[in-house]
């Protein structure tokens, strides 16, 4: 099953990187990204019945932290899939990409996909490292898609600024094996995470905090966390939207992943909350500067990459925080986040082709215009700013309760950067949705299902969370303590 | 050839490697630089052969042979290639304040140092001491990523700050596990190919690989 | 006390003064070579100072002392630094007195006294060749006493013999920080002997010279003076060059039997490092003086780099 989940992918991307400018096309991706979704429900049923399992020679792995986390990323793949049949349906007939283009973004679409799974389940942290760089590879000429001056300056800056990060985590990892080699021998197995958590407590704990340093500067760059964050508003506003929602939705997800994973090694090493609080740190600064930024945006798309900002921001300093409640919420934060935000680019992404423009005082009278876009967005936002009864509510409510708890005099700030951003947001919605129709706007038909099933799941969750999904969190709780 | 003499040689070839690395933060020329990334490469790919016959890892003679292919023979060619059919081999970059850059360079220098001390007090290989030298490689990489504005030179950077992390593996452990240098080996094809794509959309958007002219994405007030 | 070394003391200072003169001539017999010219031959220095030592001296109504005090004085400080250096023997009596900083010092006195000339007439061109040969030295000093204290740090001490002794006996051959400090020992030199690529000995052109510039108006035996003193700086950084980084063959004790070959080396040694400044010369052409800055630049740079290095990598 685990091995489906990966080739299928793959196999995708070979098949669209031949064909991907046909008629059919897009939905072949579907279809792609449909059976990798399946196998990874397959899977995730498999874990949930037998437990963590091993797999290809140790070299994969899975456990409740993952395999719910590649259910989210197969699952948004697929609803992105199916987005971005319309969309880029559309860009086409606008003569904003050609065939080979069309090739070219199907294909990557897929590989990327491969990358982000990989990084999810392989147990060797190098490879983690080498799946990361080729998700940011895959999606750097997807950034640079149109080719304006715009979208090529920020595909740039994105090349340049993440592998300068990743750069500083490979570092890392060189250290960490480092540390390993001298309990573990020599030899690939050092850096096997199984191998790893089941040995922190003897790794050199000088080593392993220098070690994090360099991991958290390297897949902090990747989350987009303060100050390292001056590549994603670009990245995330420039490429396709198809494109920014799953940067926003997933990547930024699985680069966070990988930077608890090292967490979890060093505060096993070191015994101390050291690398906790680097994690607050950075978490913190990101929720406030992105707060405050995003009063300052005028282009839509770029206001929610900072809104990404902040709540990976959010979900990190949970994770910083420590302690069931914190992680709890966190895991599920990651989860409604992603869920909340690739449907509000979705939405975003047909507001602009309507204006034809990604400016926020152009876009107005969303509700007449097209209600599904108007009331998706609307919604969105408002689950993305943490009103009840969405899911983000949930979470951030449980965060807020574990910093109350532990570190009260944080919990301000945090309430302040909240409140911010809540502001911001529903400043400029409401001009945007409300209102007449006016006369520049064209009407076209969305893709619905996409967006009205990650709402459903949002509120869903917000409401009622289900008892597996419940049990699963508190297993990922238990790994990560 | 005993330890004693091979360690010298390592240590050497990594004096080497780190002088490159600042020939290159003040060279102006492009295909100065190129031939000076090109040195790095040997040199490291020298020391990664010596190392392995030291340590006798013989996975370290694949990275050696890698290395050689890649850094010394694949990446220099298509860089050649890209600055010869984009007409930029006359341009010369300015570069501001080179005195200052050194000494921040140098400054670099010791901070590896001083940051690395405790690895190099725990490690009981012959290479230990160069691990230091890597982590200046990197740094320095670093140093000319920012302060150059010219987008095959920003590359070369990169290029060489990767140069420094297979140096800095060596060092610390003898090597990564193959499995790992293949994969970073082929993420650095990859990138060389979307770089080589790059180069070629920012000739045609802007008119030039100055990446200065690029500041239309600022934060609007 | 020991009668012999300070024999060869007195042997290596009249070596010193017969030999920079043919030392000069070898480079320029060279550089003639392979620029395809004929060249006036190895003994032509001398035949320019006996010449200028029969000529009168003409000295410019204002000139004051420091004028005509200057060559004598930079004569003596260019016999007594090669005193110091160990050119033919290790145990010399004046290198317990001077280290290498006292080296230092007398370059540095005798470039004073020269910008100081240089500027007593109150000629445009004294003043200007003295400005940008202070310039050059306010640079290049830091950067020799940089690379002077890498291989002091190596050989724990500063005296000269000391240093050559430590190596001489040979505990470790390839030495990085050795190397750094060759390198910018080399681009010191060329810097400090008024060589391509930082000044041009053989113009007169008023855009380009230096040192030239500085001694324009200096006539007969004061101009031989300063002429052989120029010739003995060149010679003695070749000599210092080689004690320090080269010294095989020197000898190792006051042993006068020793001598002879130690010449004999020492001779082989010069004509390599004047065909290497030869070829460095030829490859390179002159910088522009705003350039120099970062030549120097670069010398301190690998001068530092050797520093750290010992302590990184030895």
């Amino acid at each position: 099953m685990l091995l489906v989940l990966l080739l299928v992918p793959l196999f995708a991307a070979v098949v669209l990187a031949f064909i991907g400018d046909r008629r059919f096309a897009p939905e072949i991706n579907i279809a792609g990204s449909a059976a990798t979704f399946a196998a990874g429900a397959g899977l995730a049923v498999q874990v949930y019945m037998e437990g963590p399992m091993l797999a290809g020679g140790k070299f994969f792995f899975v456990d409740a932290f993952n395999v719910y986390l590649s259910v989210l990323t197969s699952f948004v793949s697929m609803t992105t899939a199916i987005f971005s049949r319309r969309y880029m349906r559309r860009e086409r007939e606008h003569g904003r990409v050609g065939h080979i283009r069309m090739r070219f973004y199907h294909a990557m679409f897929q590989l990327f996909i491969f990358a982000m799974l990989l990084c999810l389940l392989t147990n060797n942290v190098g490879v983690l490292w080498i799946a990361m760089e080729l998700a940011t590879l895959s999606t750097v000429l997807l950034v640079s898609l149109y080719r304006t001056p715009t979208a090529i300056e920020a595909a740039w800056k994105y090349f340049i600024l993440c592998g300068v990060g990743i750069a500083q985590a490979l570092f890392g990892t060189v250290l960490l094996y480092f540390a390993a080699e001298k309990v573990l021998g020599e030899g690939g197995e050092a850096l096997l995470w199984t191998n790893l958590s089941r040995i922190s407590g003897e790794l050199e704990p000088t080593v392993l905090s220098l070690a994090f340093v360099f991991l958290m500067v390297g897949y902090g760059t990747k989350v987009g966390l303060v100050p390292l964050h001056n590549w994603l508003p670009d990245a995330h506003s420039e490429g396709p939207t198809p494109i920014s929602a799953v940067l926003s939705g997933l990547l930024l997800n699985i680069a966070l992943y990988a930077l608890v994973r090292c967490k979890v090694l060093v505060d096993g090493a070191t015994g101390t909350h050291h690398a906790g609080h680097i994690m607050m740190g950075f978490g913190l600064l990101s929720i406030l500067v992105a707060a405050f930024s995003l009063l300052r945006q005028k282009d839509i798309k770029r206001m929610f990459s900072y809104s990404s900002i902040e709540h990976m921001g959010i979900a990190t300093f949970a994770f910083g925080l420590g302690g069931p409640v914190a992680t709890f919420g966190a895991l599920l934060h990651m989860l409604v986040h992603s869920l909340a935000k690739s449907s509000i680019f979705f939405t975003v992404g047909h507001a602009s082709q309507m204006h034809r423009t990604q400016e926020m005082d152009r876009i107005k009278g969303l509700f007449r215009g097209n209600p599904l876009v108007g009331w998706g967005l609307m919604l969105g936002v408002m689950a993305i700013a943490g009103m009840p009864p969405f899911g983000i509510f949930t979470s951030e409510f449980l965060i807020l309760t574990a910093t109350m708890k532990d570190a009260p005099l944080l919990t301000p700030f945090l309430l302040l950067g909240l409140a911010v951003a809540f502001a911001a947001l529903f400043r400029r919605v409401q001009p945007m949705v409300a209102g007449d129709v006016p006369s520049y706007q064209k009407p076209m038909k969305a893709a619905h299902i996409p967006v009205l099933l990650h709402m459903a799941l949002v509120l869903v969750i917000g409401i009622y969370m289900p008892d597996f999904l419940n049990k699963w969190f508190h297993t990922a709780v238990e790994l990560l303590k | 050839m005993n330890i004693h003499i091979a360690a010298q040689i390592n240590s050497f070839l990594a004096a080497f490697v780190l002088l490159t690395a600042f020939g290159m933060l003040v060279q102006r020329r492009m295909y100065g630089l190129v031939h000076l990334f090109t040195w790095q490469g040997l040199f490291l790919s020298l020391n990664t052969a010596v190392v392995g016959y030291v340590a006798q890892r013989h996975h370290l003679y694949i990275s050696s042979v890698l290395t050689l292919a890649l850094k010394v023979i694949l990446l220099p060619y298509i860089l050649h290639v890209l600055i010869q059919r984009l007409k930029v081999h006359k341009e010369i970059e300015t570069v501001v304040n080179v005195p200052m850059t050194m000494l921040i360079g140098i400054a670099l220098v010791i901070f590896s140092y001083h940051l690395m001390s405790p690895v190099r007090e725990l490690s009981t290989l012959v290479t230990r001491s160069t691990l230091a030298v890597a982590l200046a490689t990197v740094m320095i990489g670093l140093l000319m990523m920012i302060t150059r504005k010219h987008a095959v030179t920003q590359i070369i950077g990169f290029l060489a700050m990767e140069n420094g992390l297979f140096f800095a593996a060596t060092s610390a452990t003898y090597g990564m596990p193959l499995v790992v240098e293949l994969g970073v080996a082929l993420d650095i094809l990859i990138a060389a190919f979307i770089f080589g794509i790059f180069f070629f959309h920012i000739h045609t958007t802007f008119d030039s690989l100055d990446v200065e002219q690029m500041a239309r994405l600022k934060e609007e007030d | 006390m020991k009668v012999y070394p300070f024999i060869i003391e007195f042997l290596q200072i009249a070596v010193l003064l017969g030999v920079a003169p043919a030392f000069t001539g070898w480079v320029r017999m060279l550089k003639c070579w392979t620029q395809g010219r004929t060249s006036a031959g190895l003994f032509q220095p001398y035949r320019d100072i006996v010449k200028l030592f029969s000529k009168d001296v003409i000295l410019a109504d204002n000139a004051s002392w420091i004028f005509r005090f200057t060559p004598y004085l930079i004569f003596g400080a260019a016999v007594l630094a090669g005193g110091v250096i160990p050119m033919l023997s290790i145990d010399l009596p004046l290198t317990s007195t001077a280290d290498v900083i006292v080296l230092v010092a007398l370059f540095a006195i005798a470039r004073f006294f020269t910008a100081l000339a240089g500027m007593d007439i109150g000629t445009a061109f004294g003043g200007m060749g003295s400005s940008r040969e202070m310039t050059i030295a306010s640079l290049a000093e830091p950067a020799m006493l940089m690379a002077i204290f890498t291989v002091s740090l190596a050989s724990k001490s500063t005296s000269l013999s000391q240093m050559v002794h430590v190596i001489y006996s040979g505990q470790s051959v390839l030495r990085p920080s050795l190397v750094f400090a060759l390198l910018a020992f080399i681009l010191i030199a060329l810097a400090e002997t008024g060589r391509i690529p930082v000044d041009n000995p053989a113009t007169h052109l008023e855009l380009t010279m230096i040192h030239e510039a500085m001694i324009l108006e200096y006539s007969g035996r004061h101009l031989a003076l300063i002429e052989w003193a120029g010739m003995m700086k060149l010679f003695l950084f070749a000599a210092l060059g080689i004690a320090t980084f080269f010294p095989w063959g020197i000898a190792a004790s006051g042993d006068i039997g020793f001598i002879p070959a130690a010449f004999l080396v020492m001779t082989l040694k010069l004509g390599v490092a004047g065909a290497g400044l030869v070829l460095i010369e030829t490859g390179l052409a002159k910088m522009r003086i705003f350039r120099l800055a970062e030549f120097l630049g670069s010398a301190f740079l690998l001068a530092t780099l050797g520093m750290l290095s010992y302590f990184i990598l030895e």
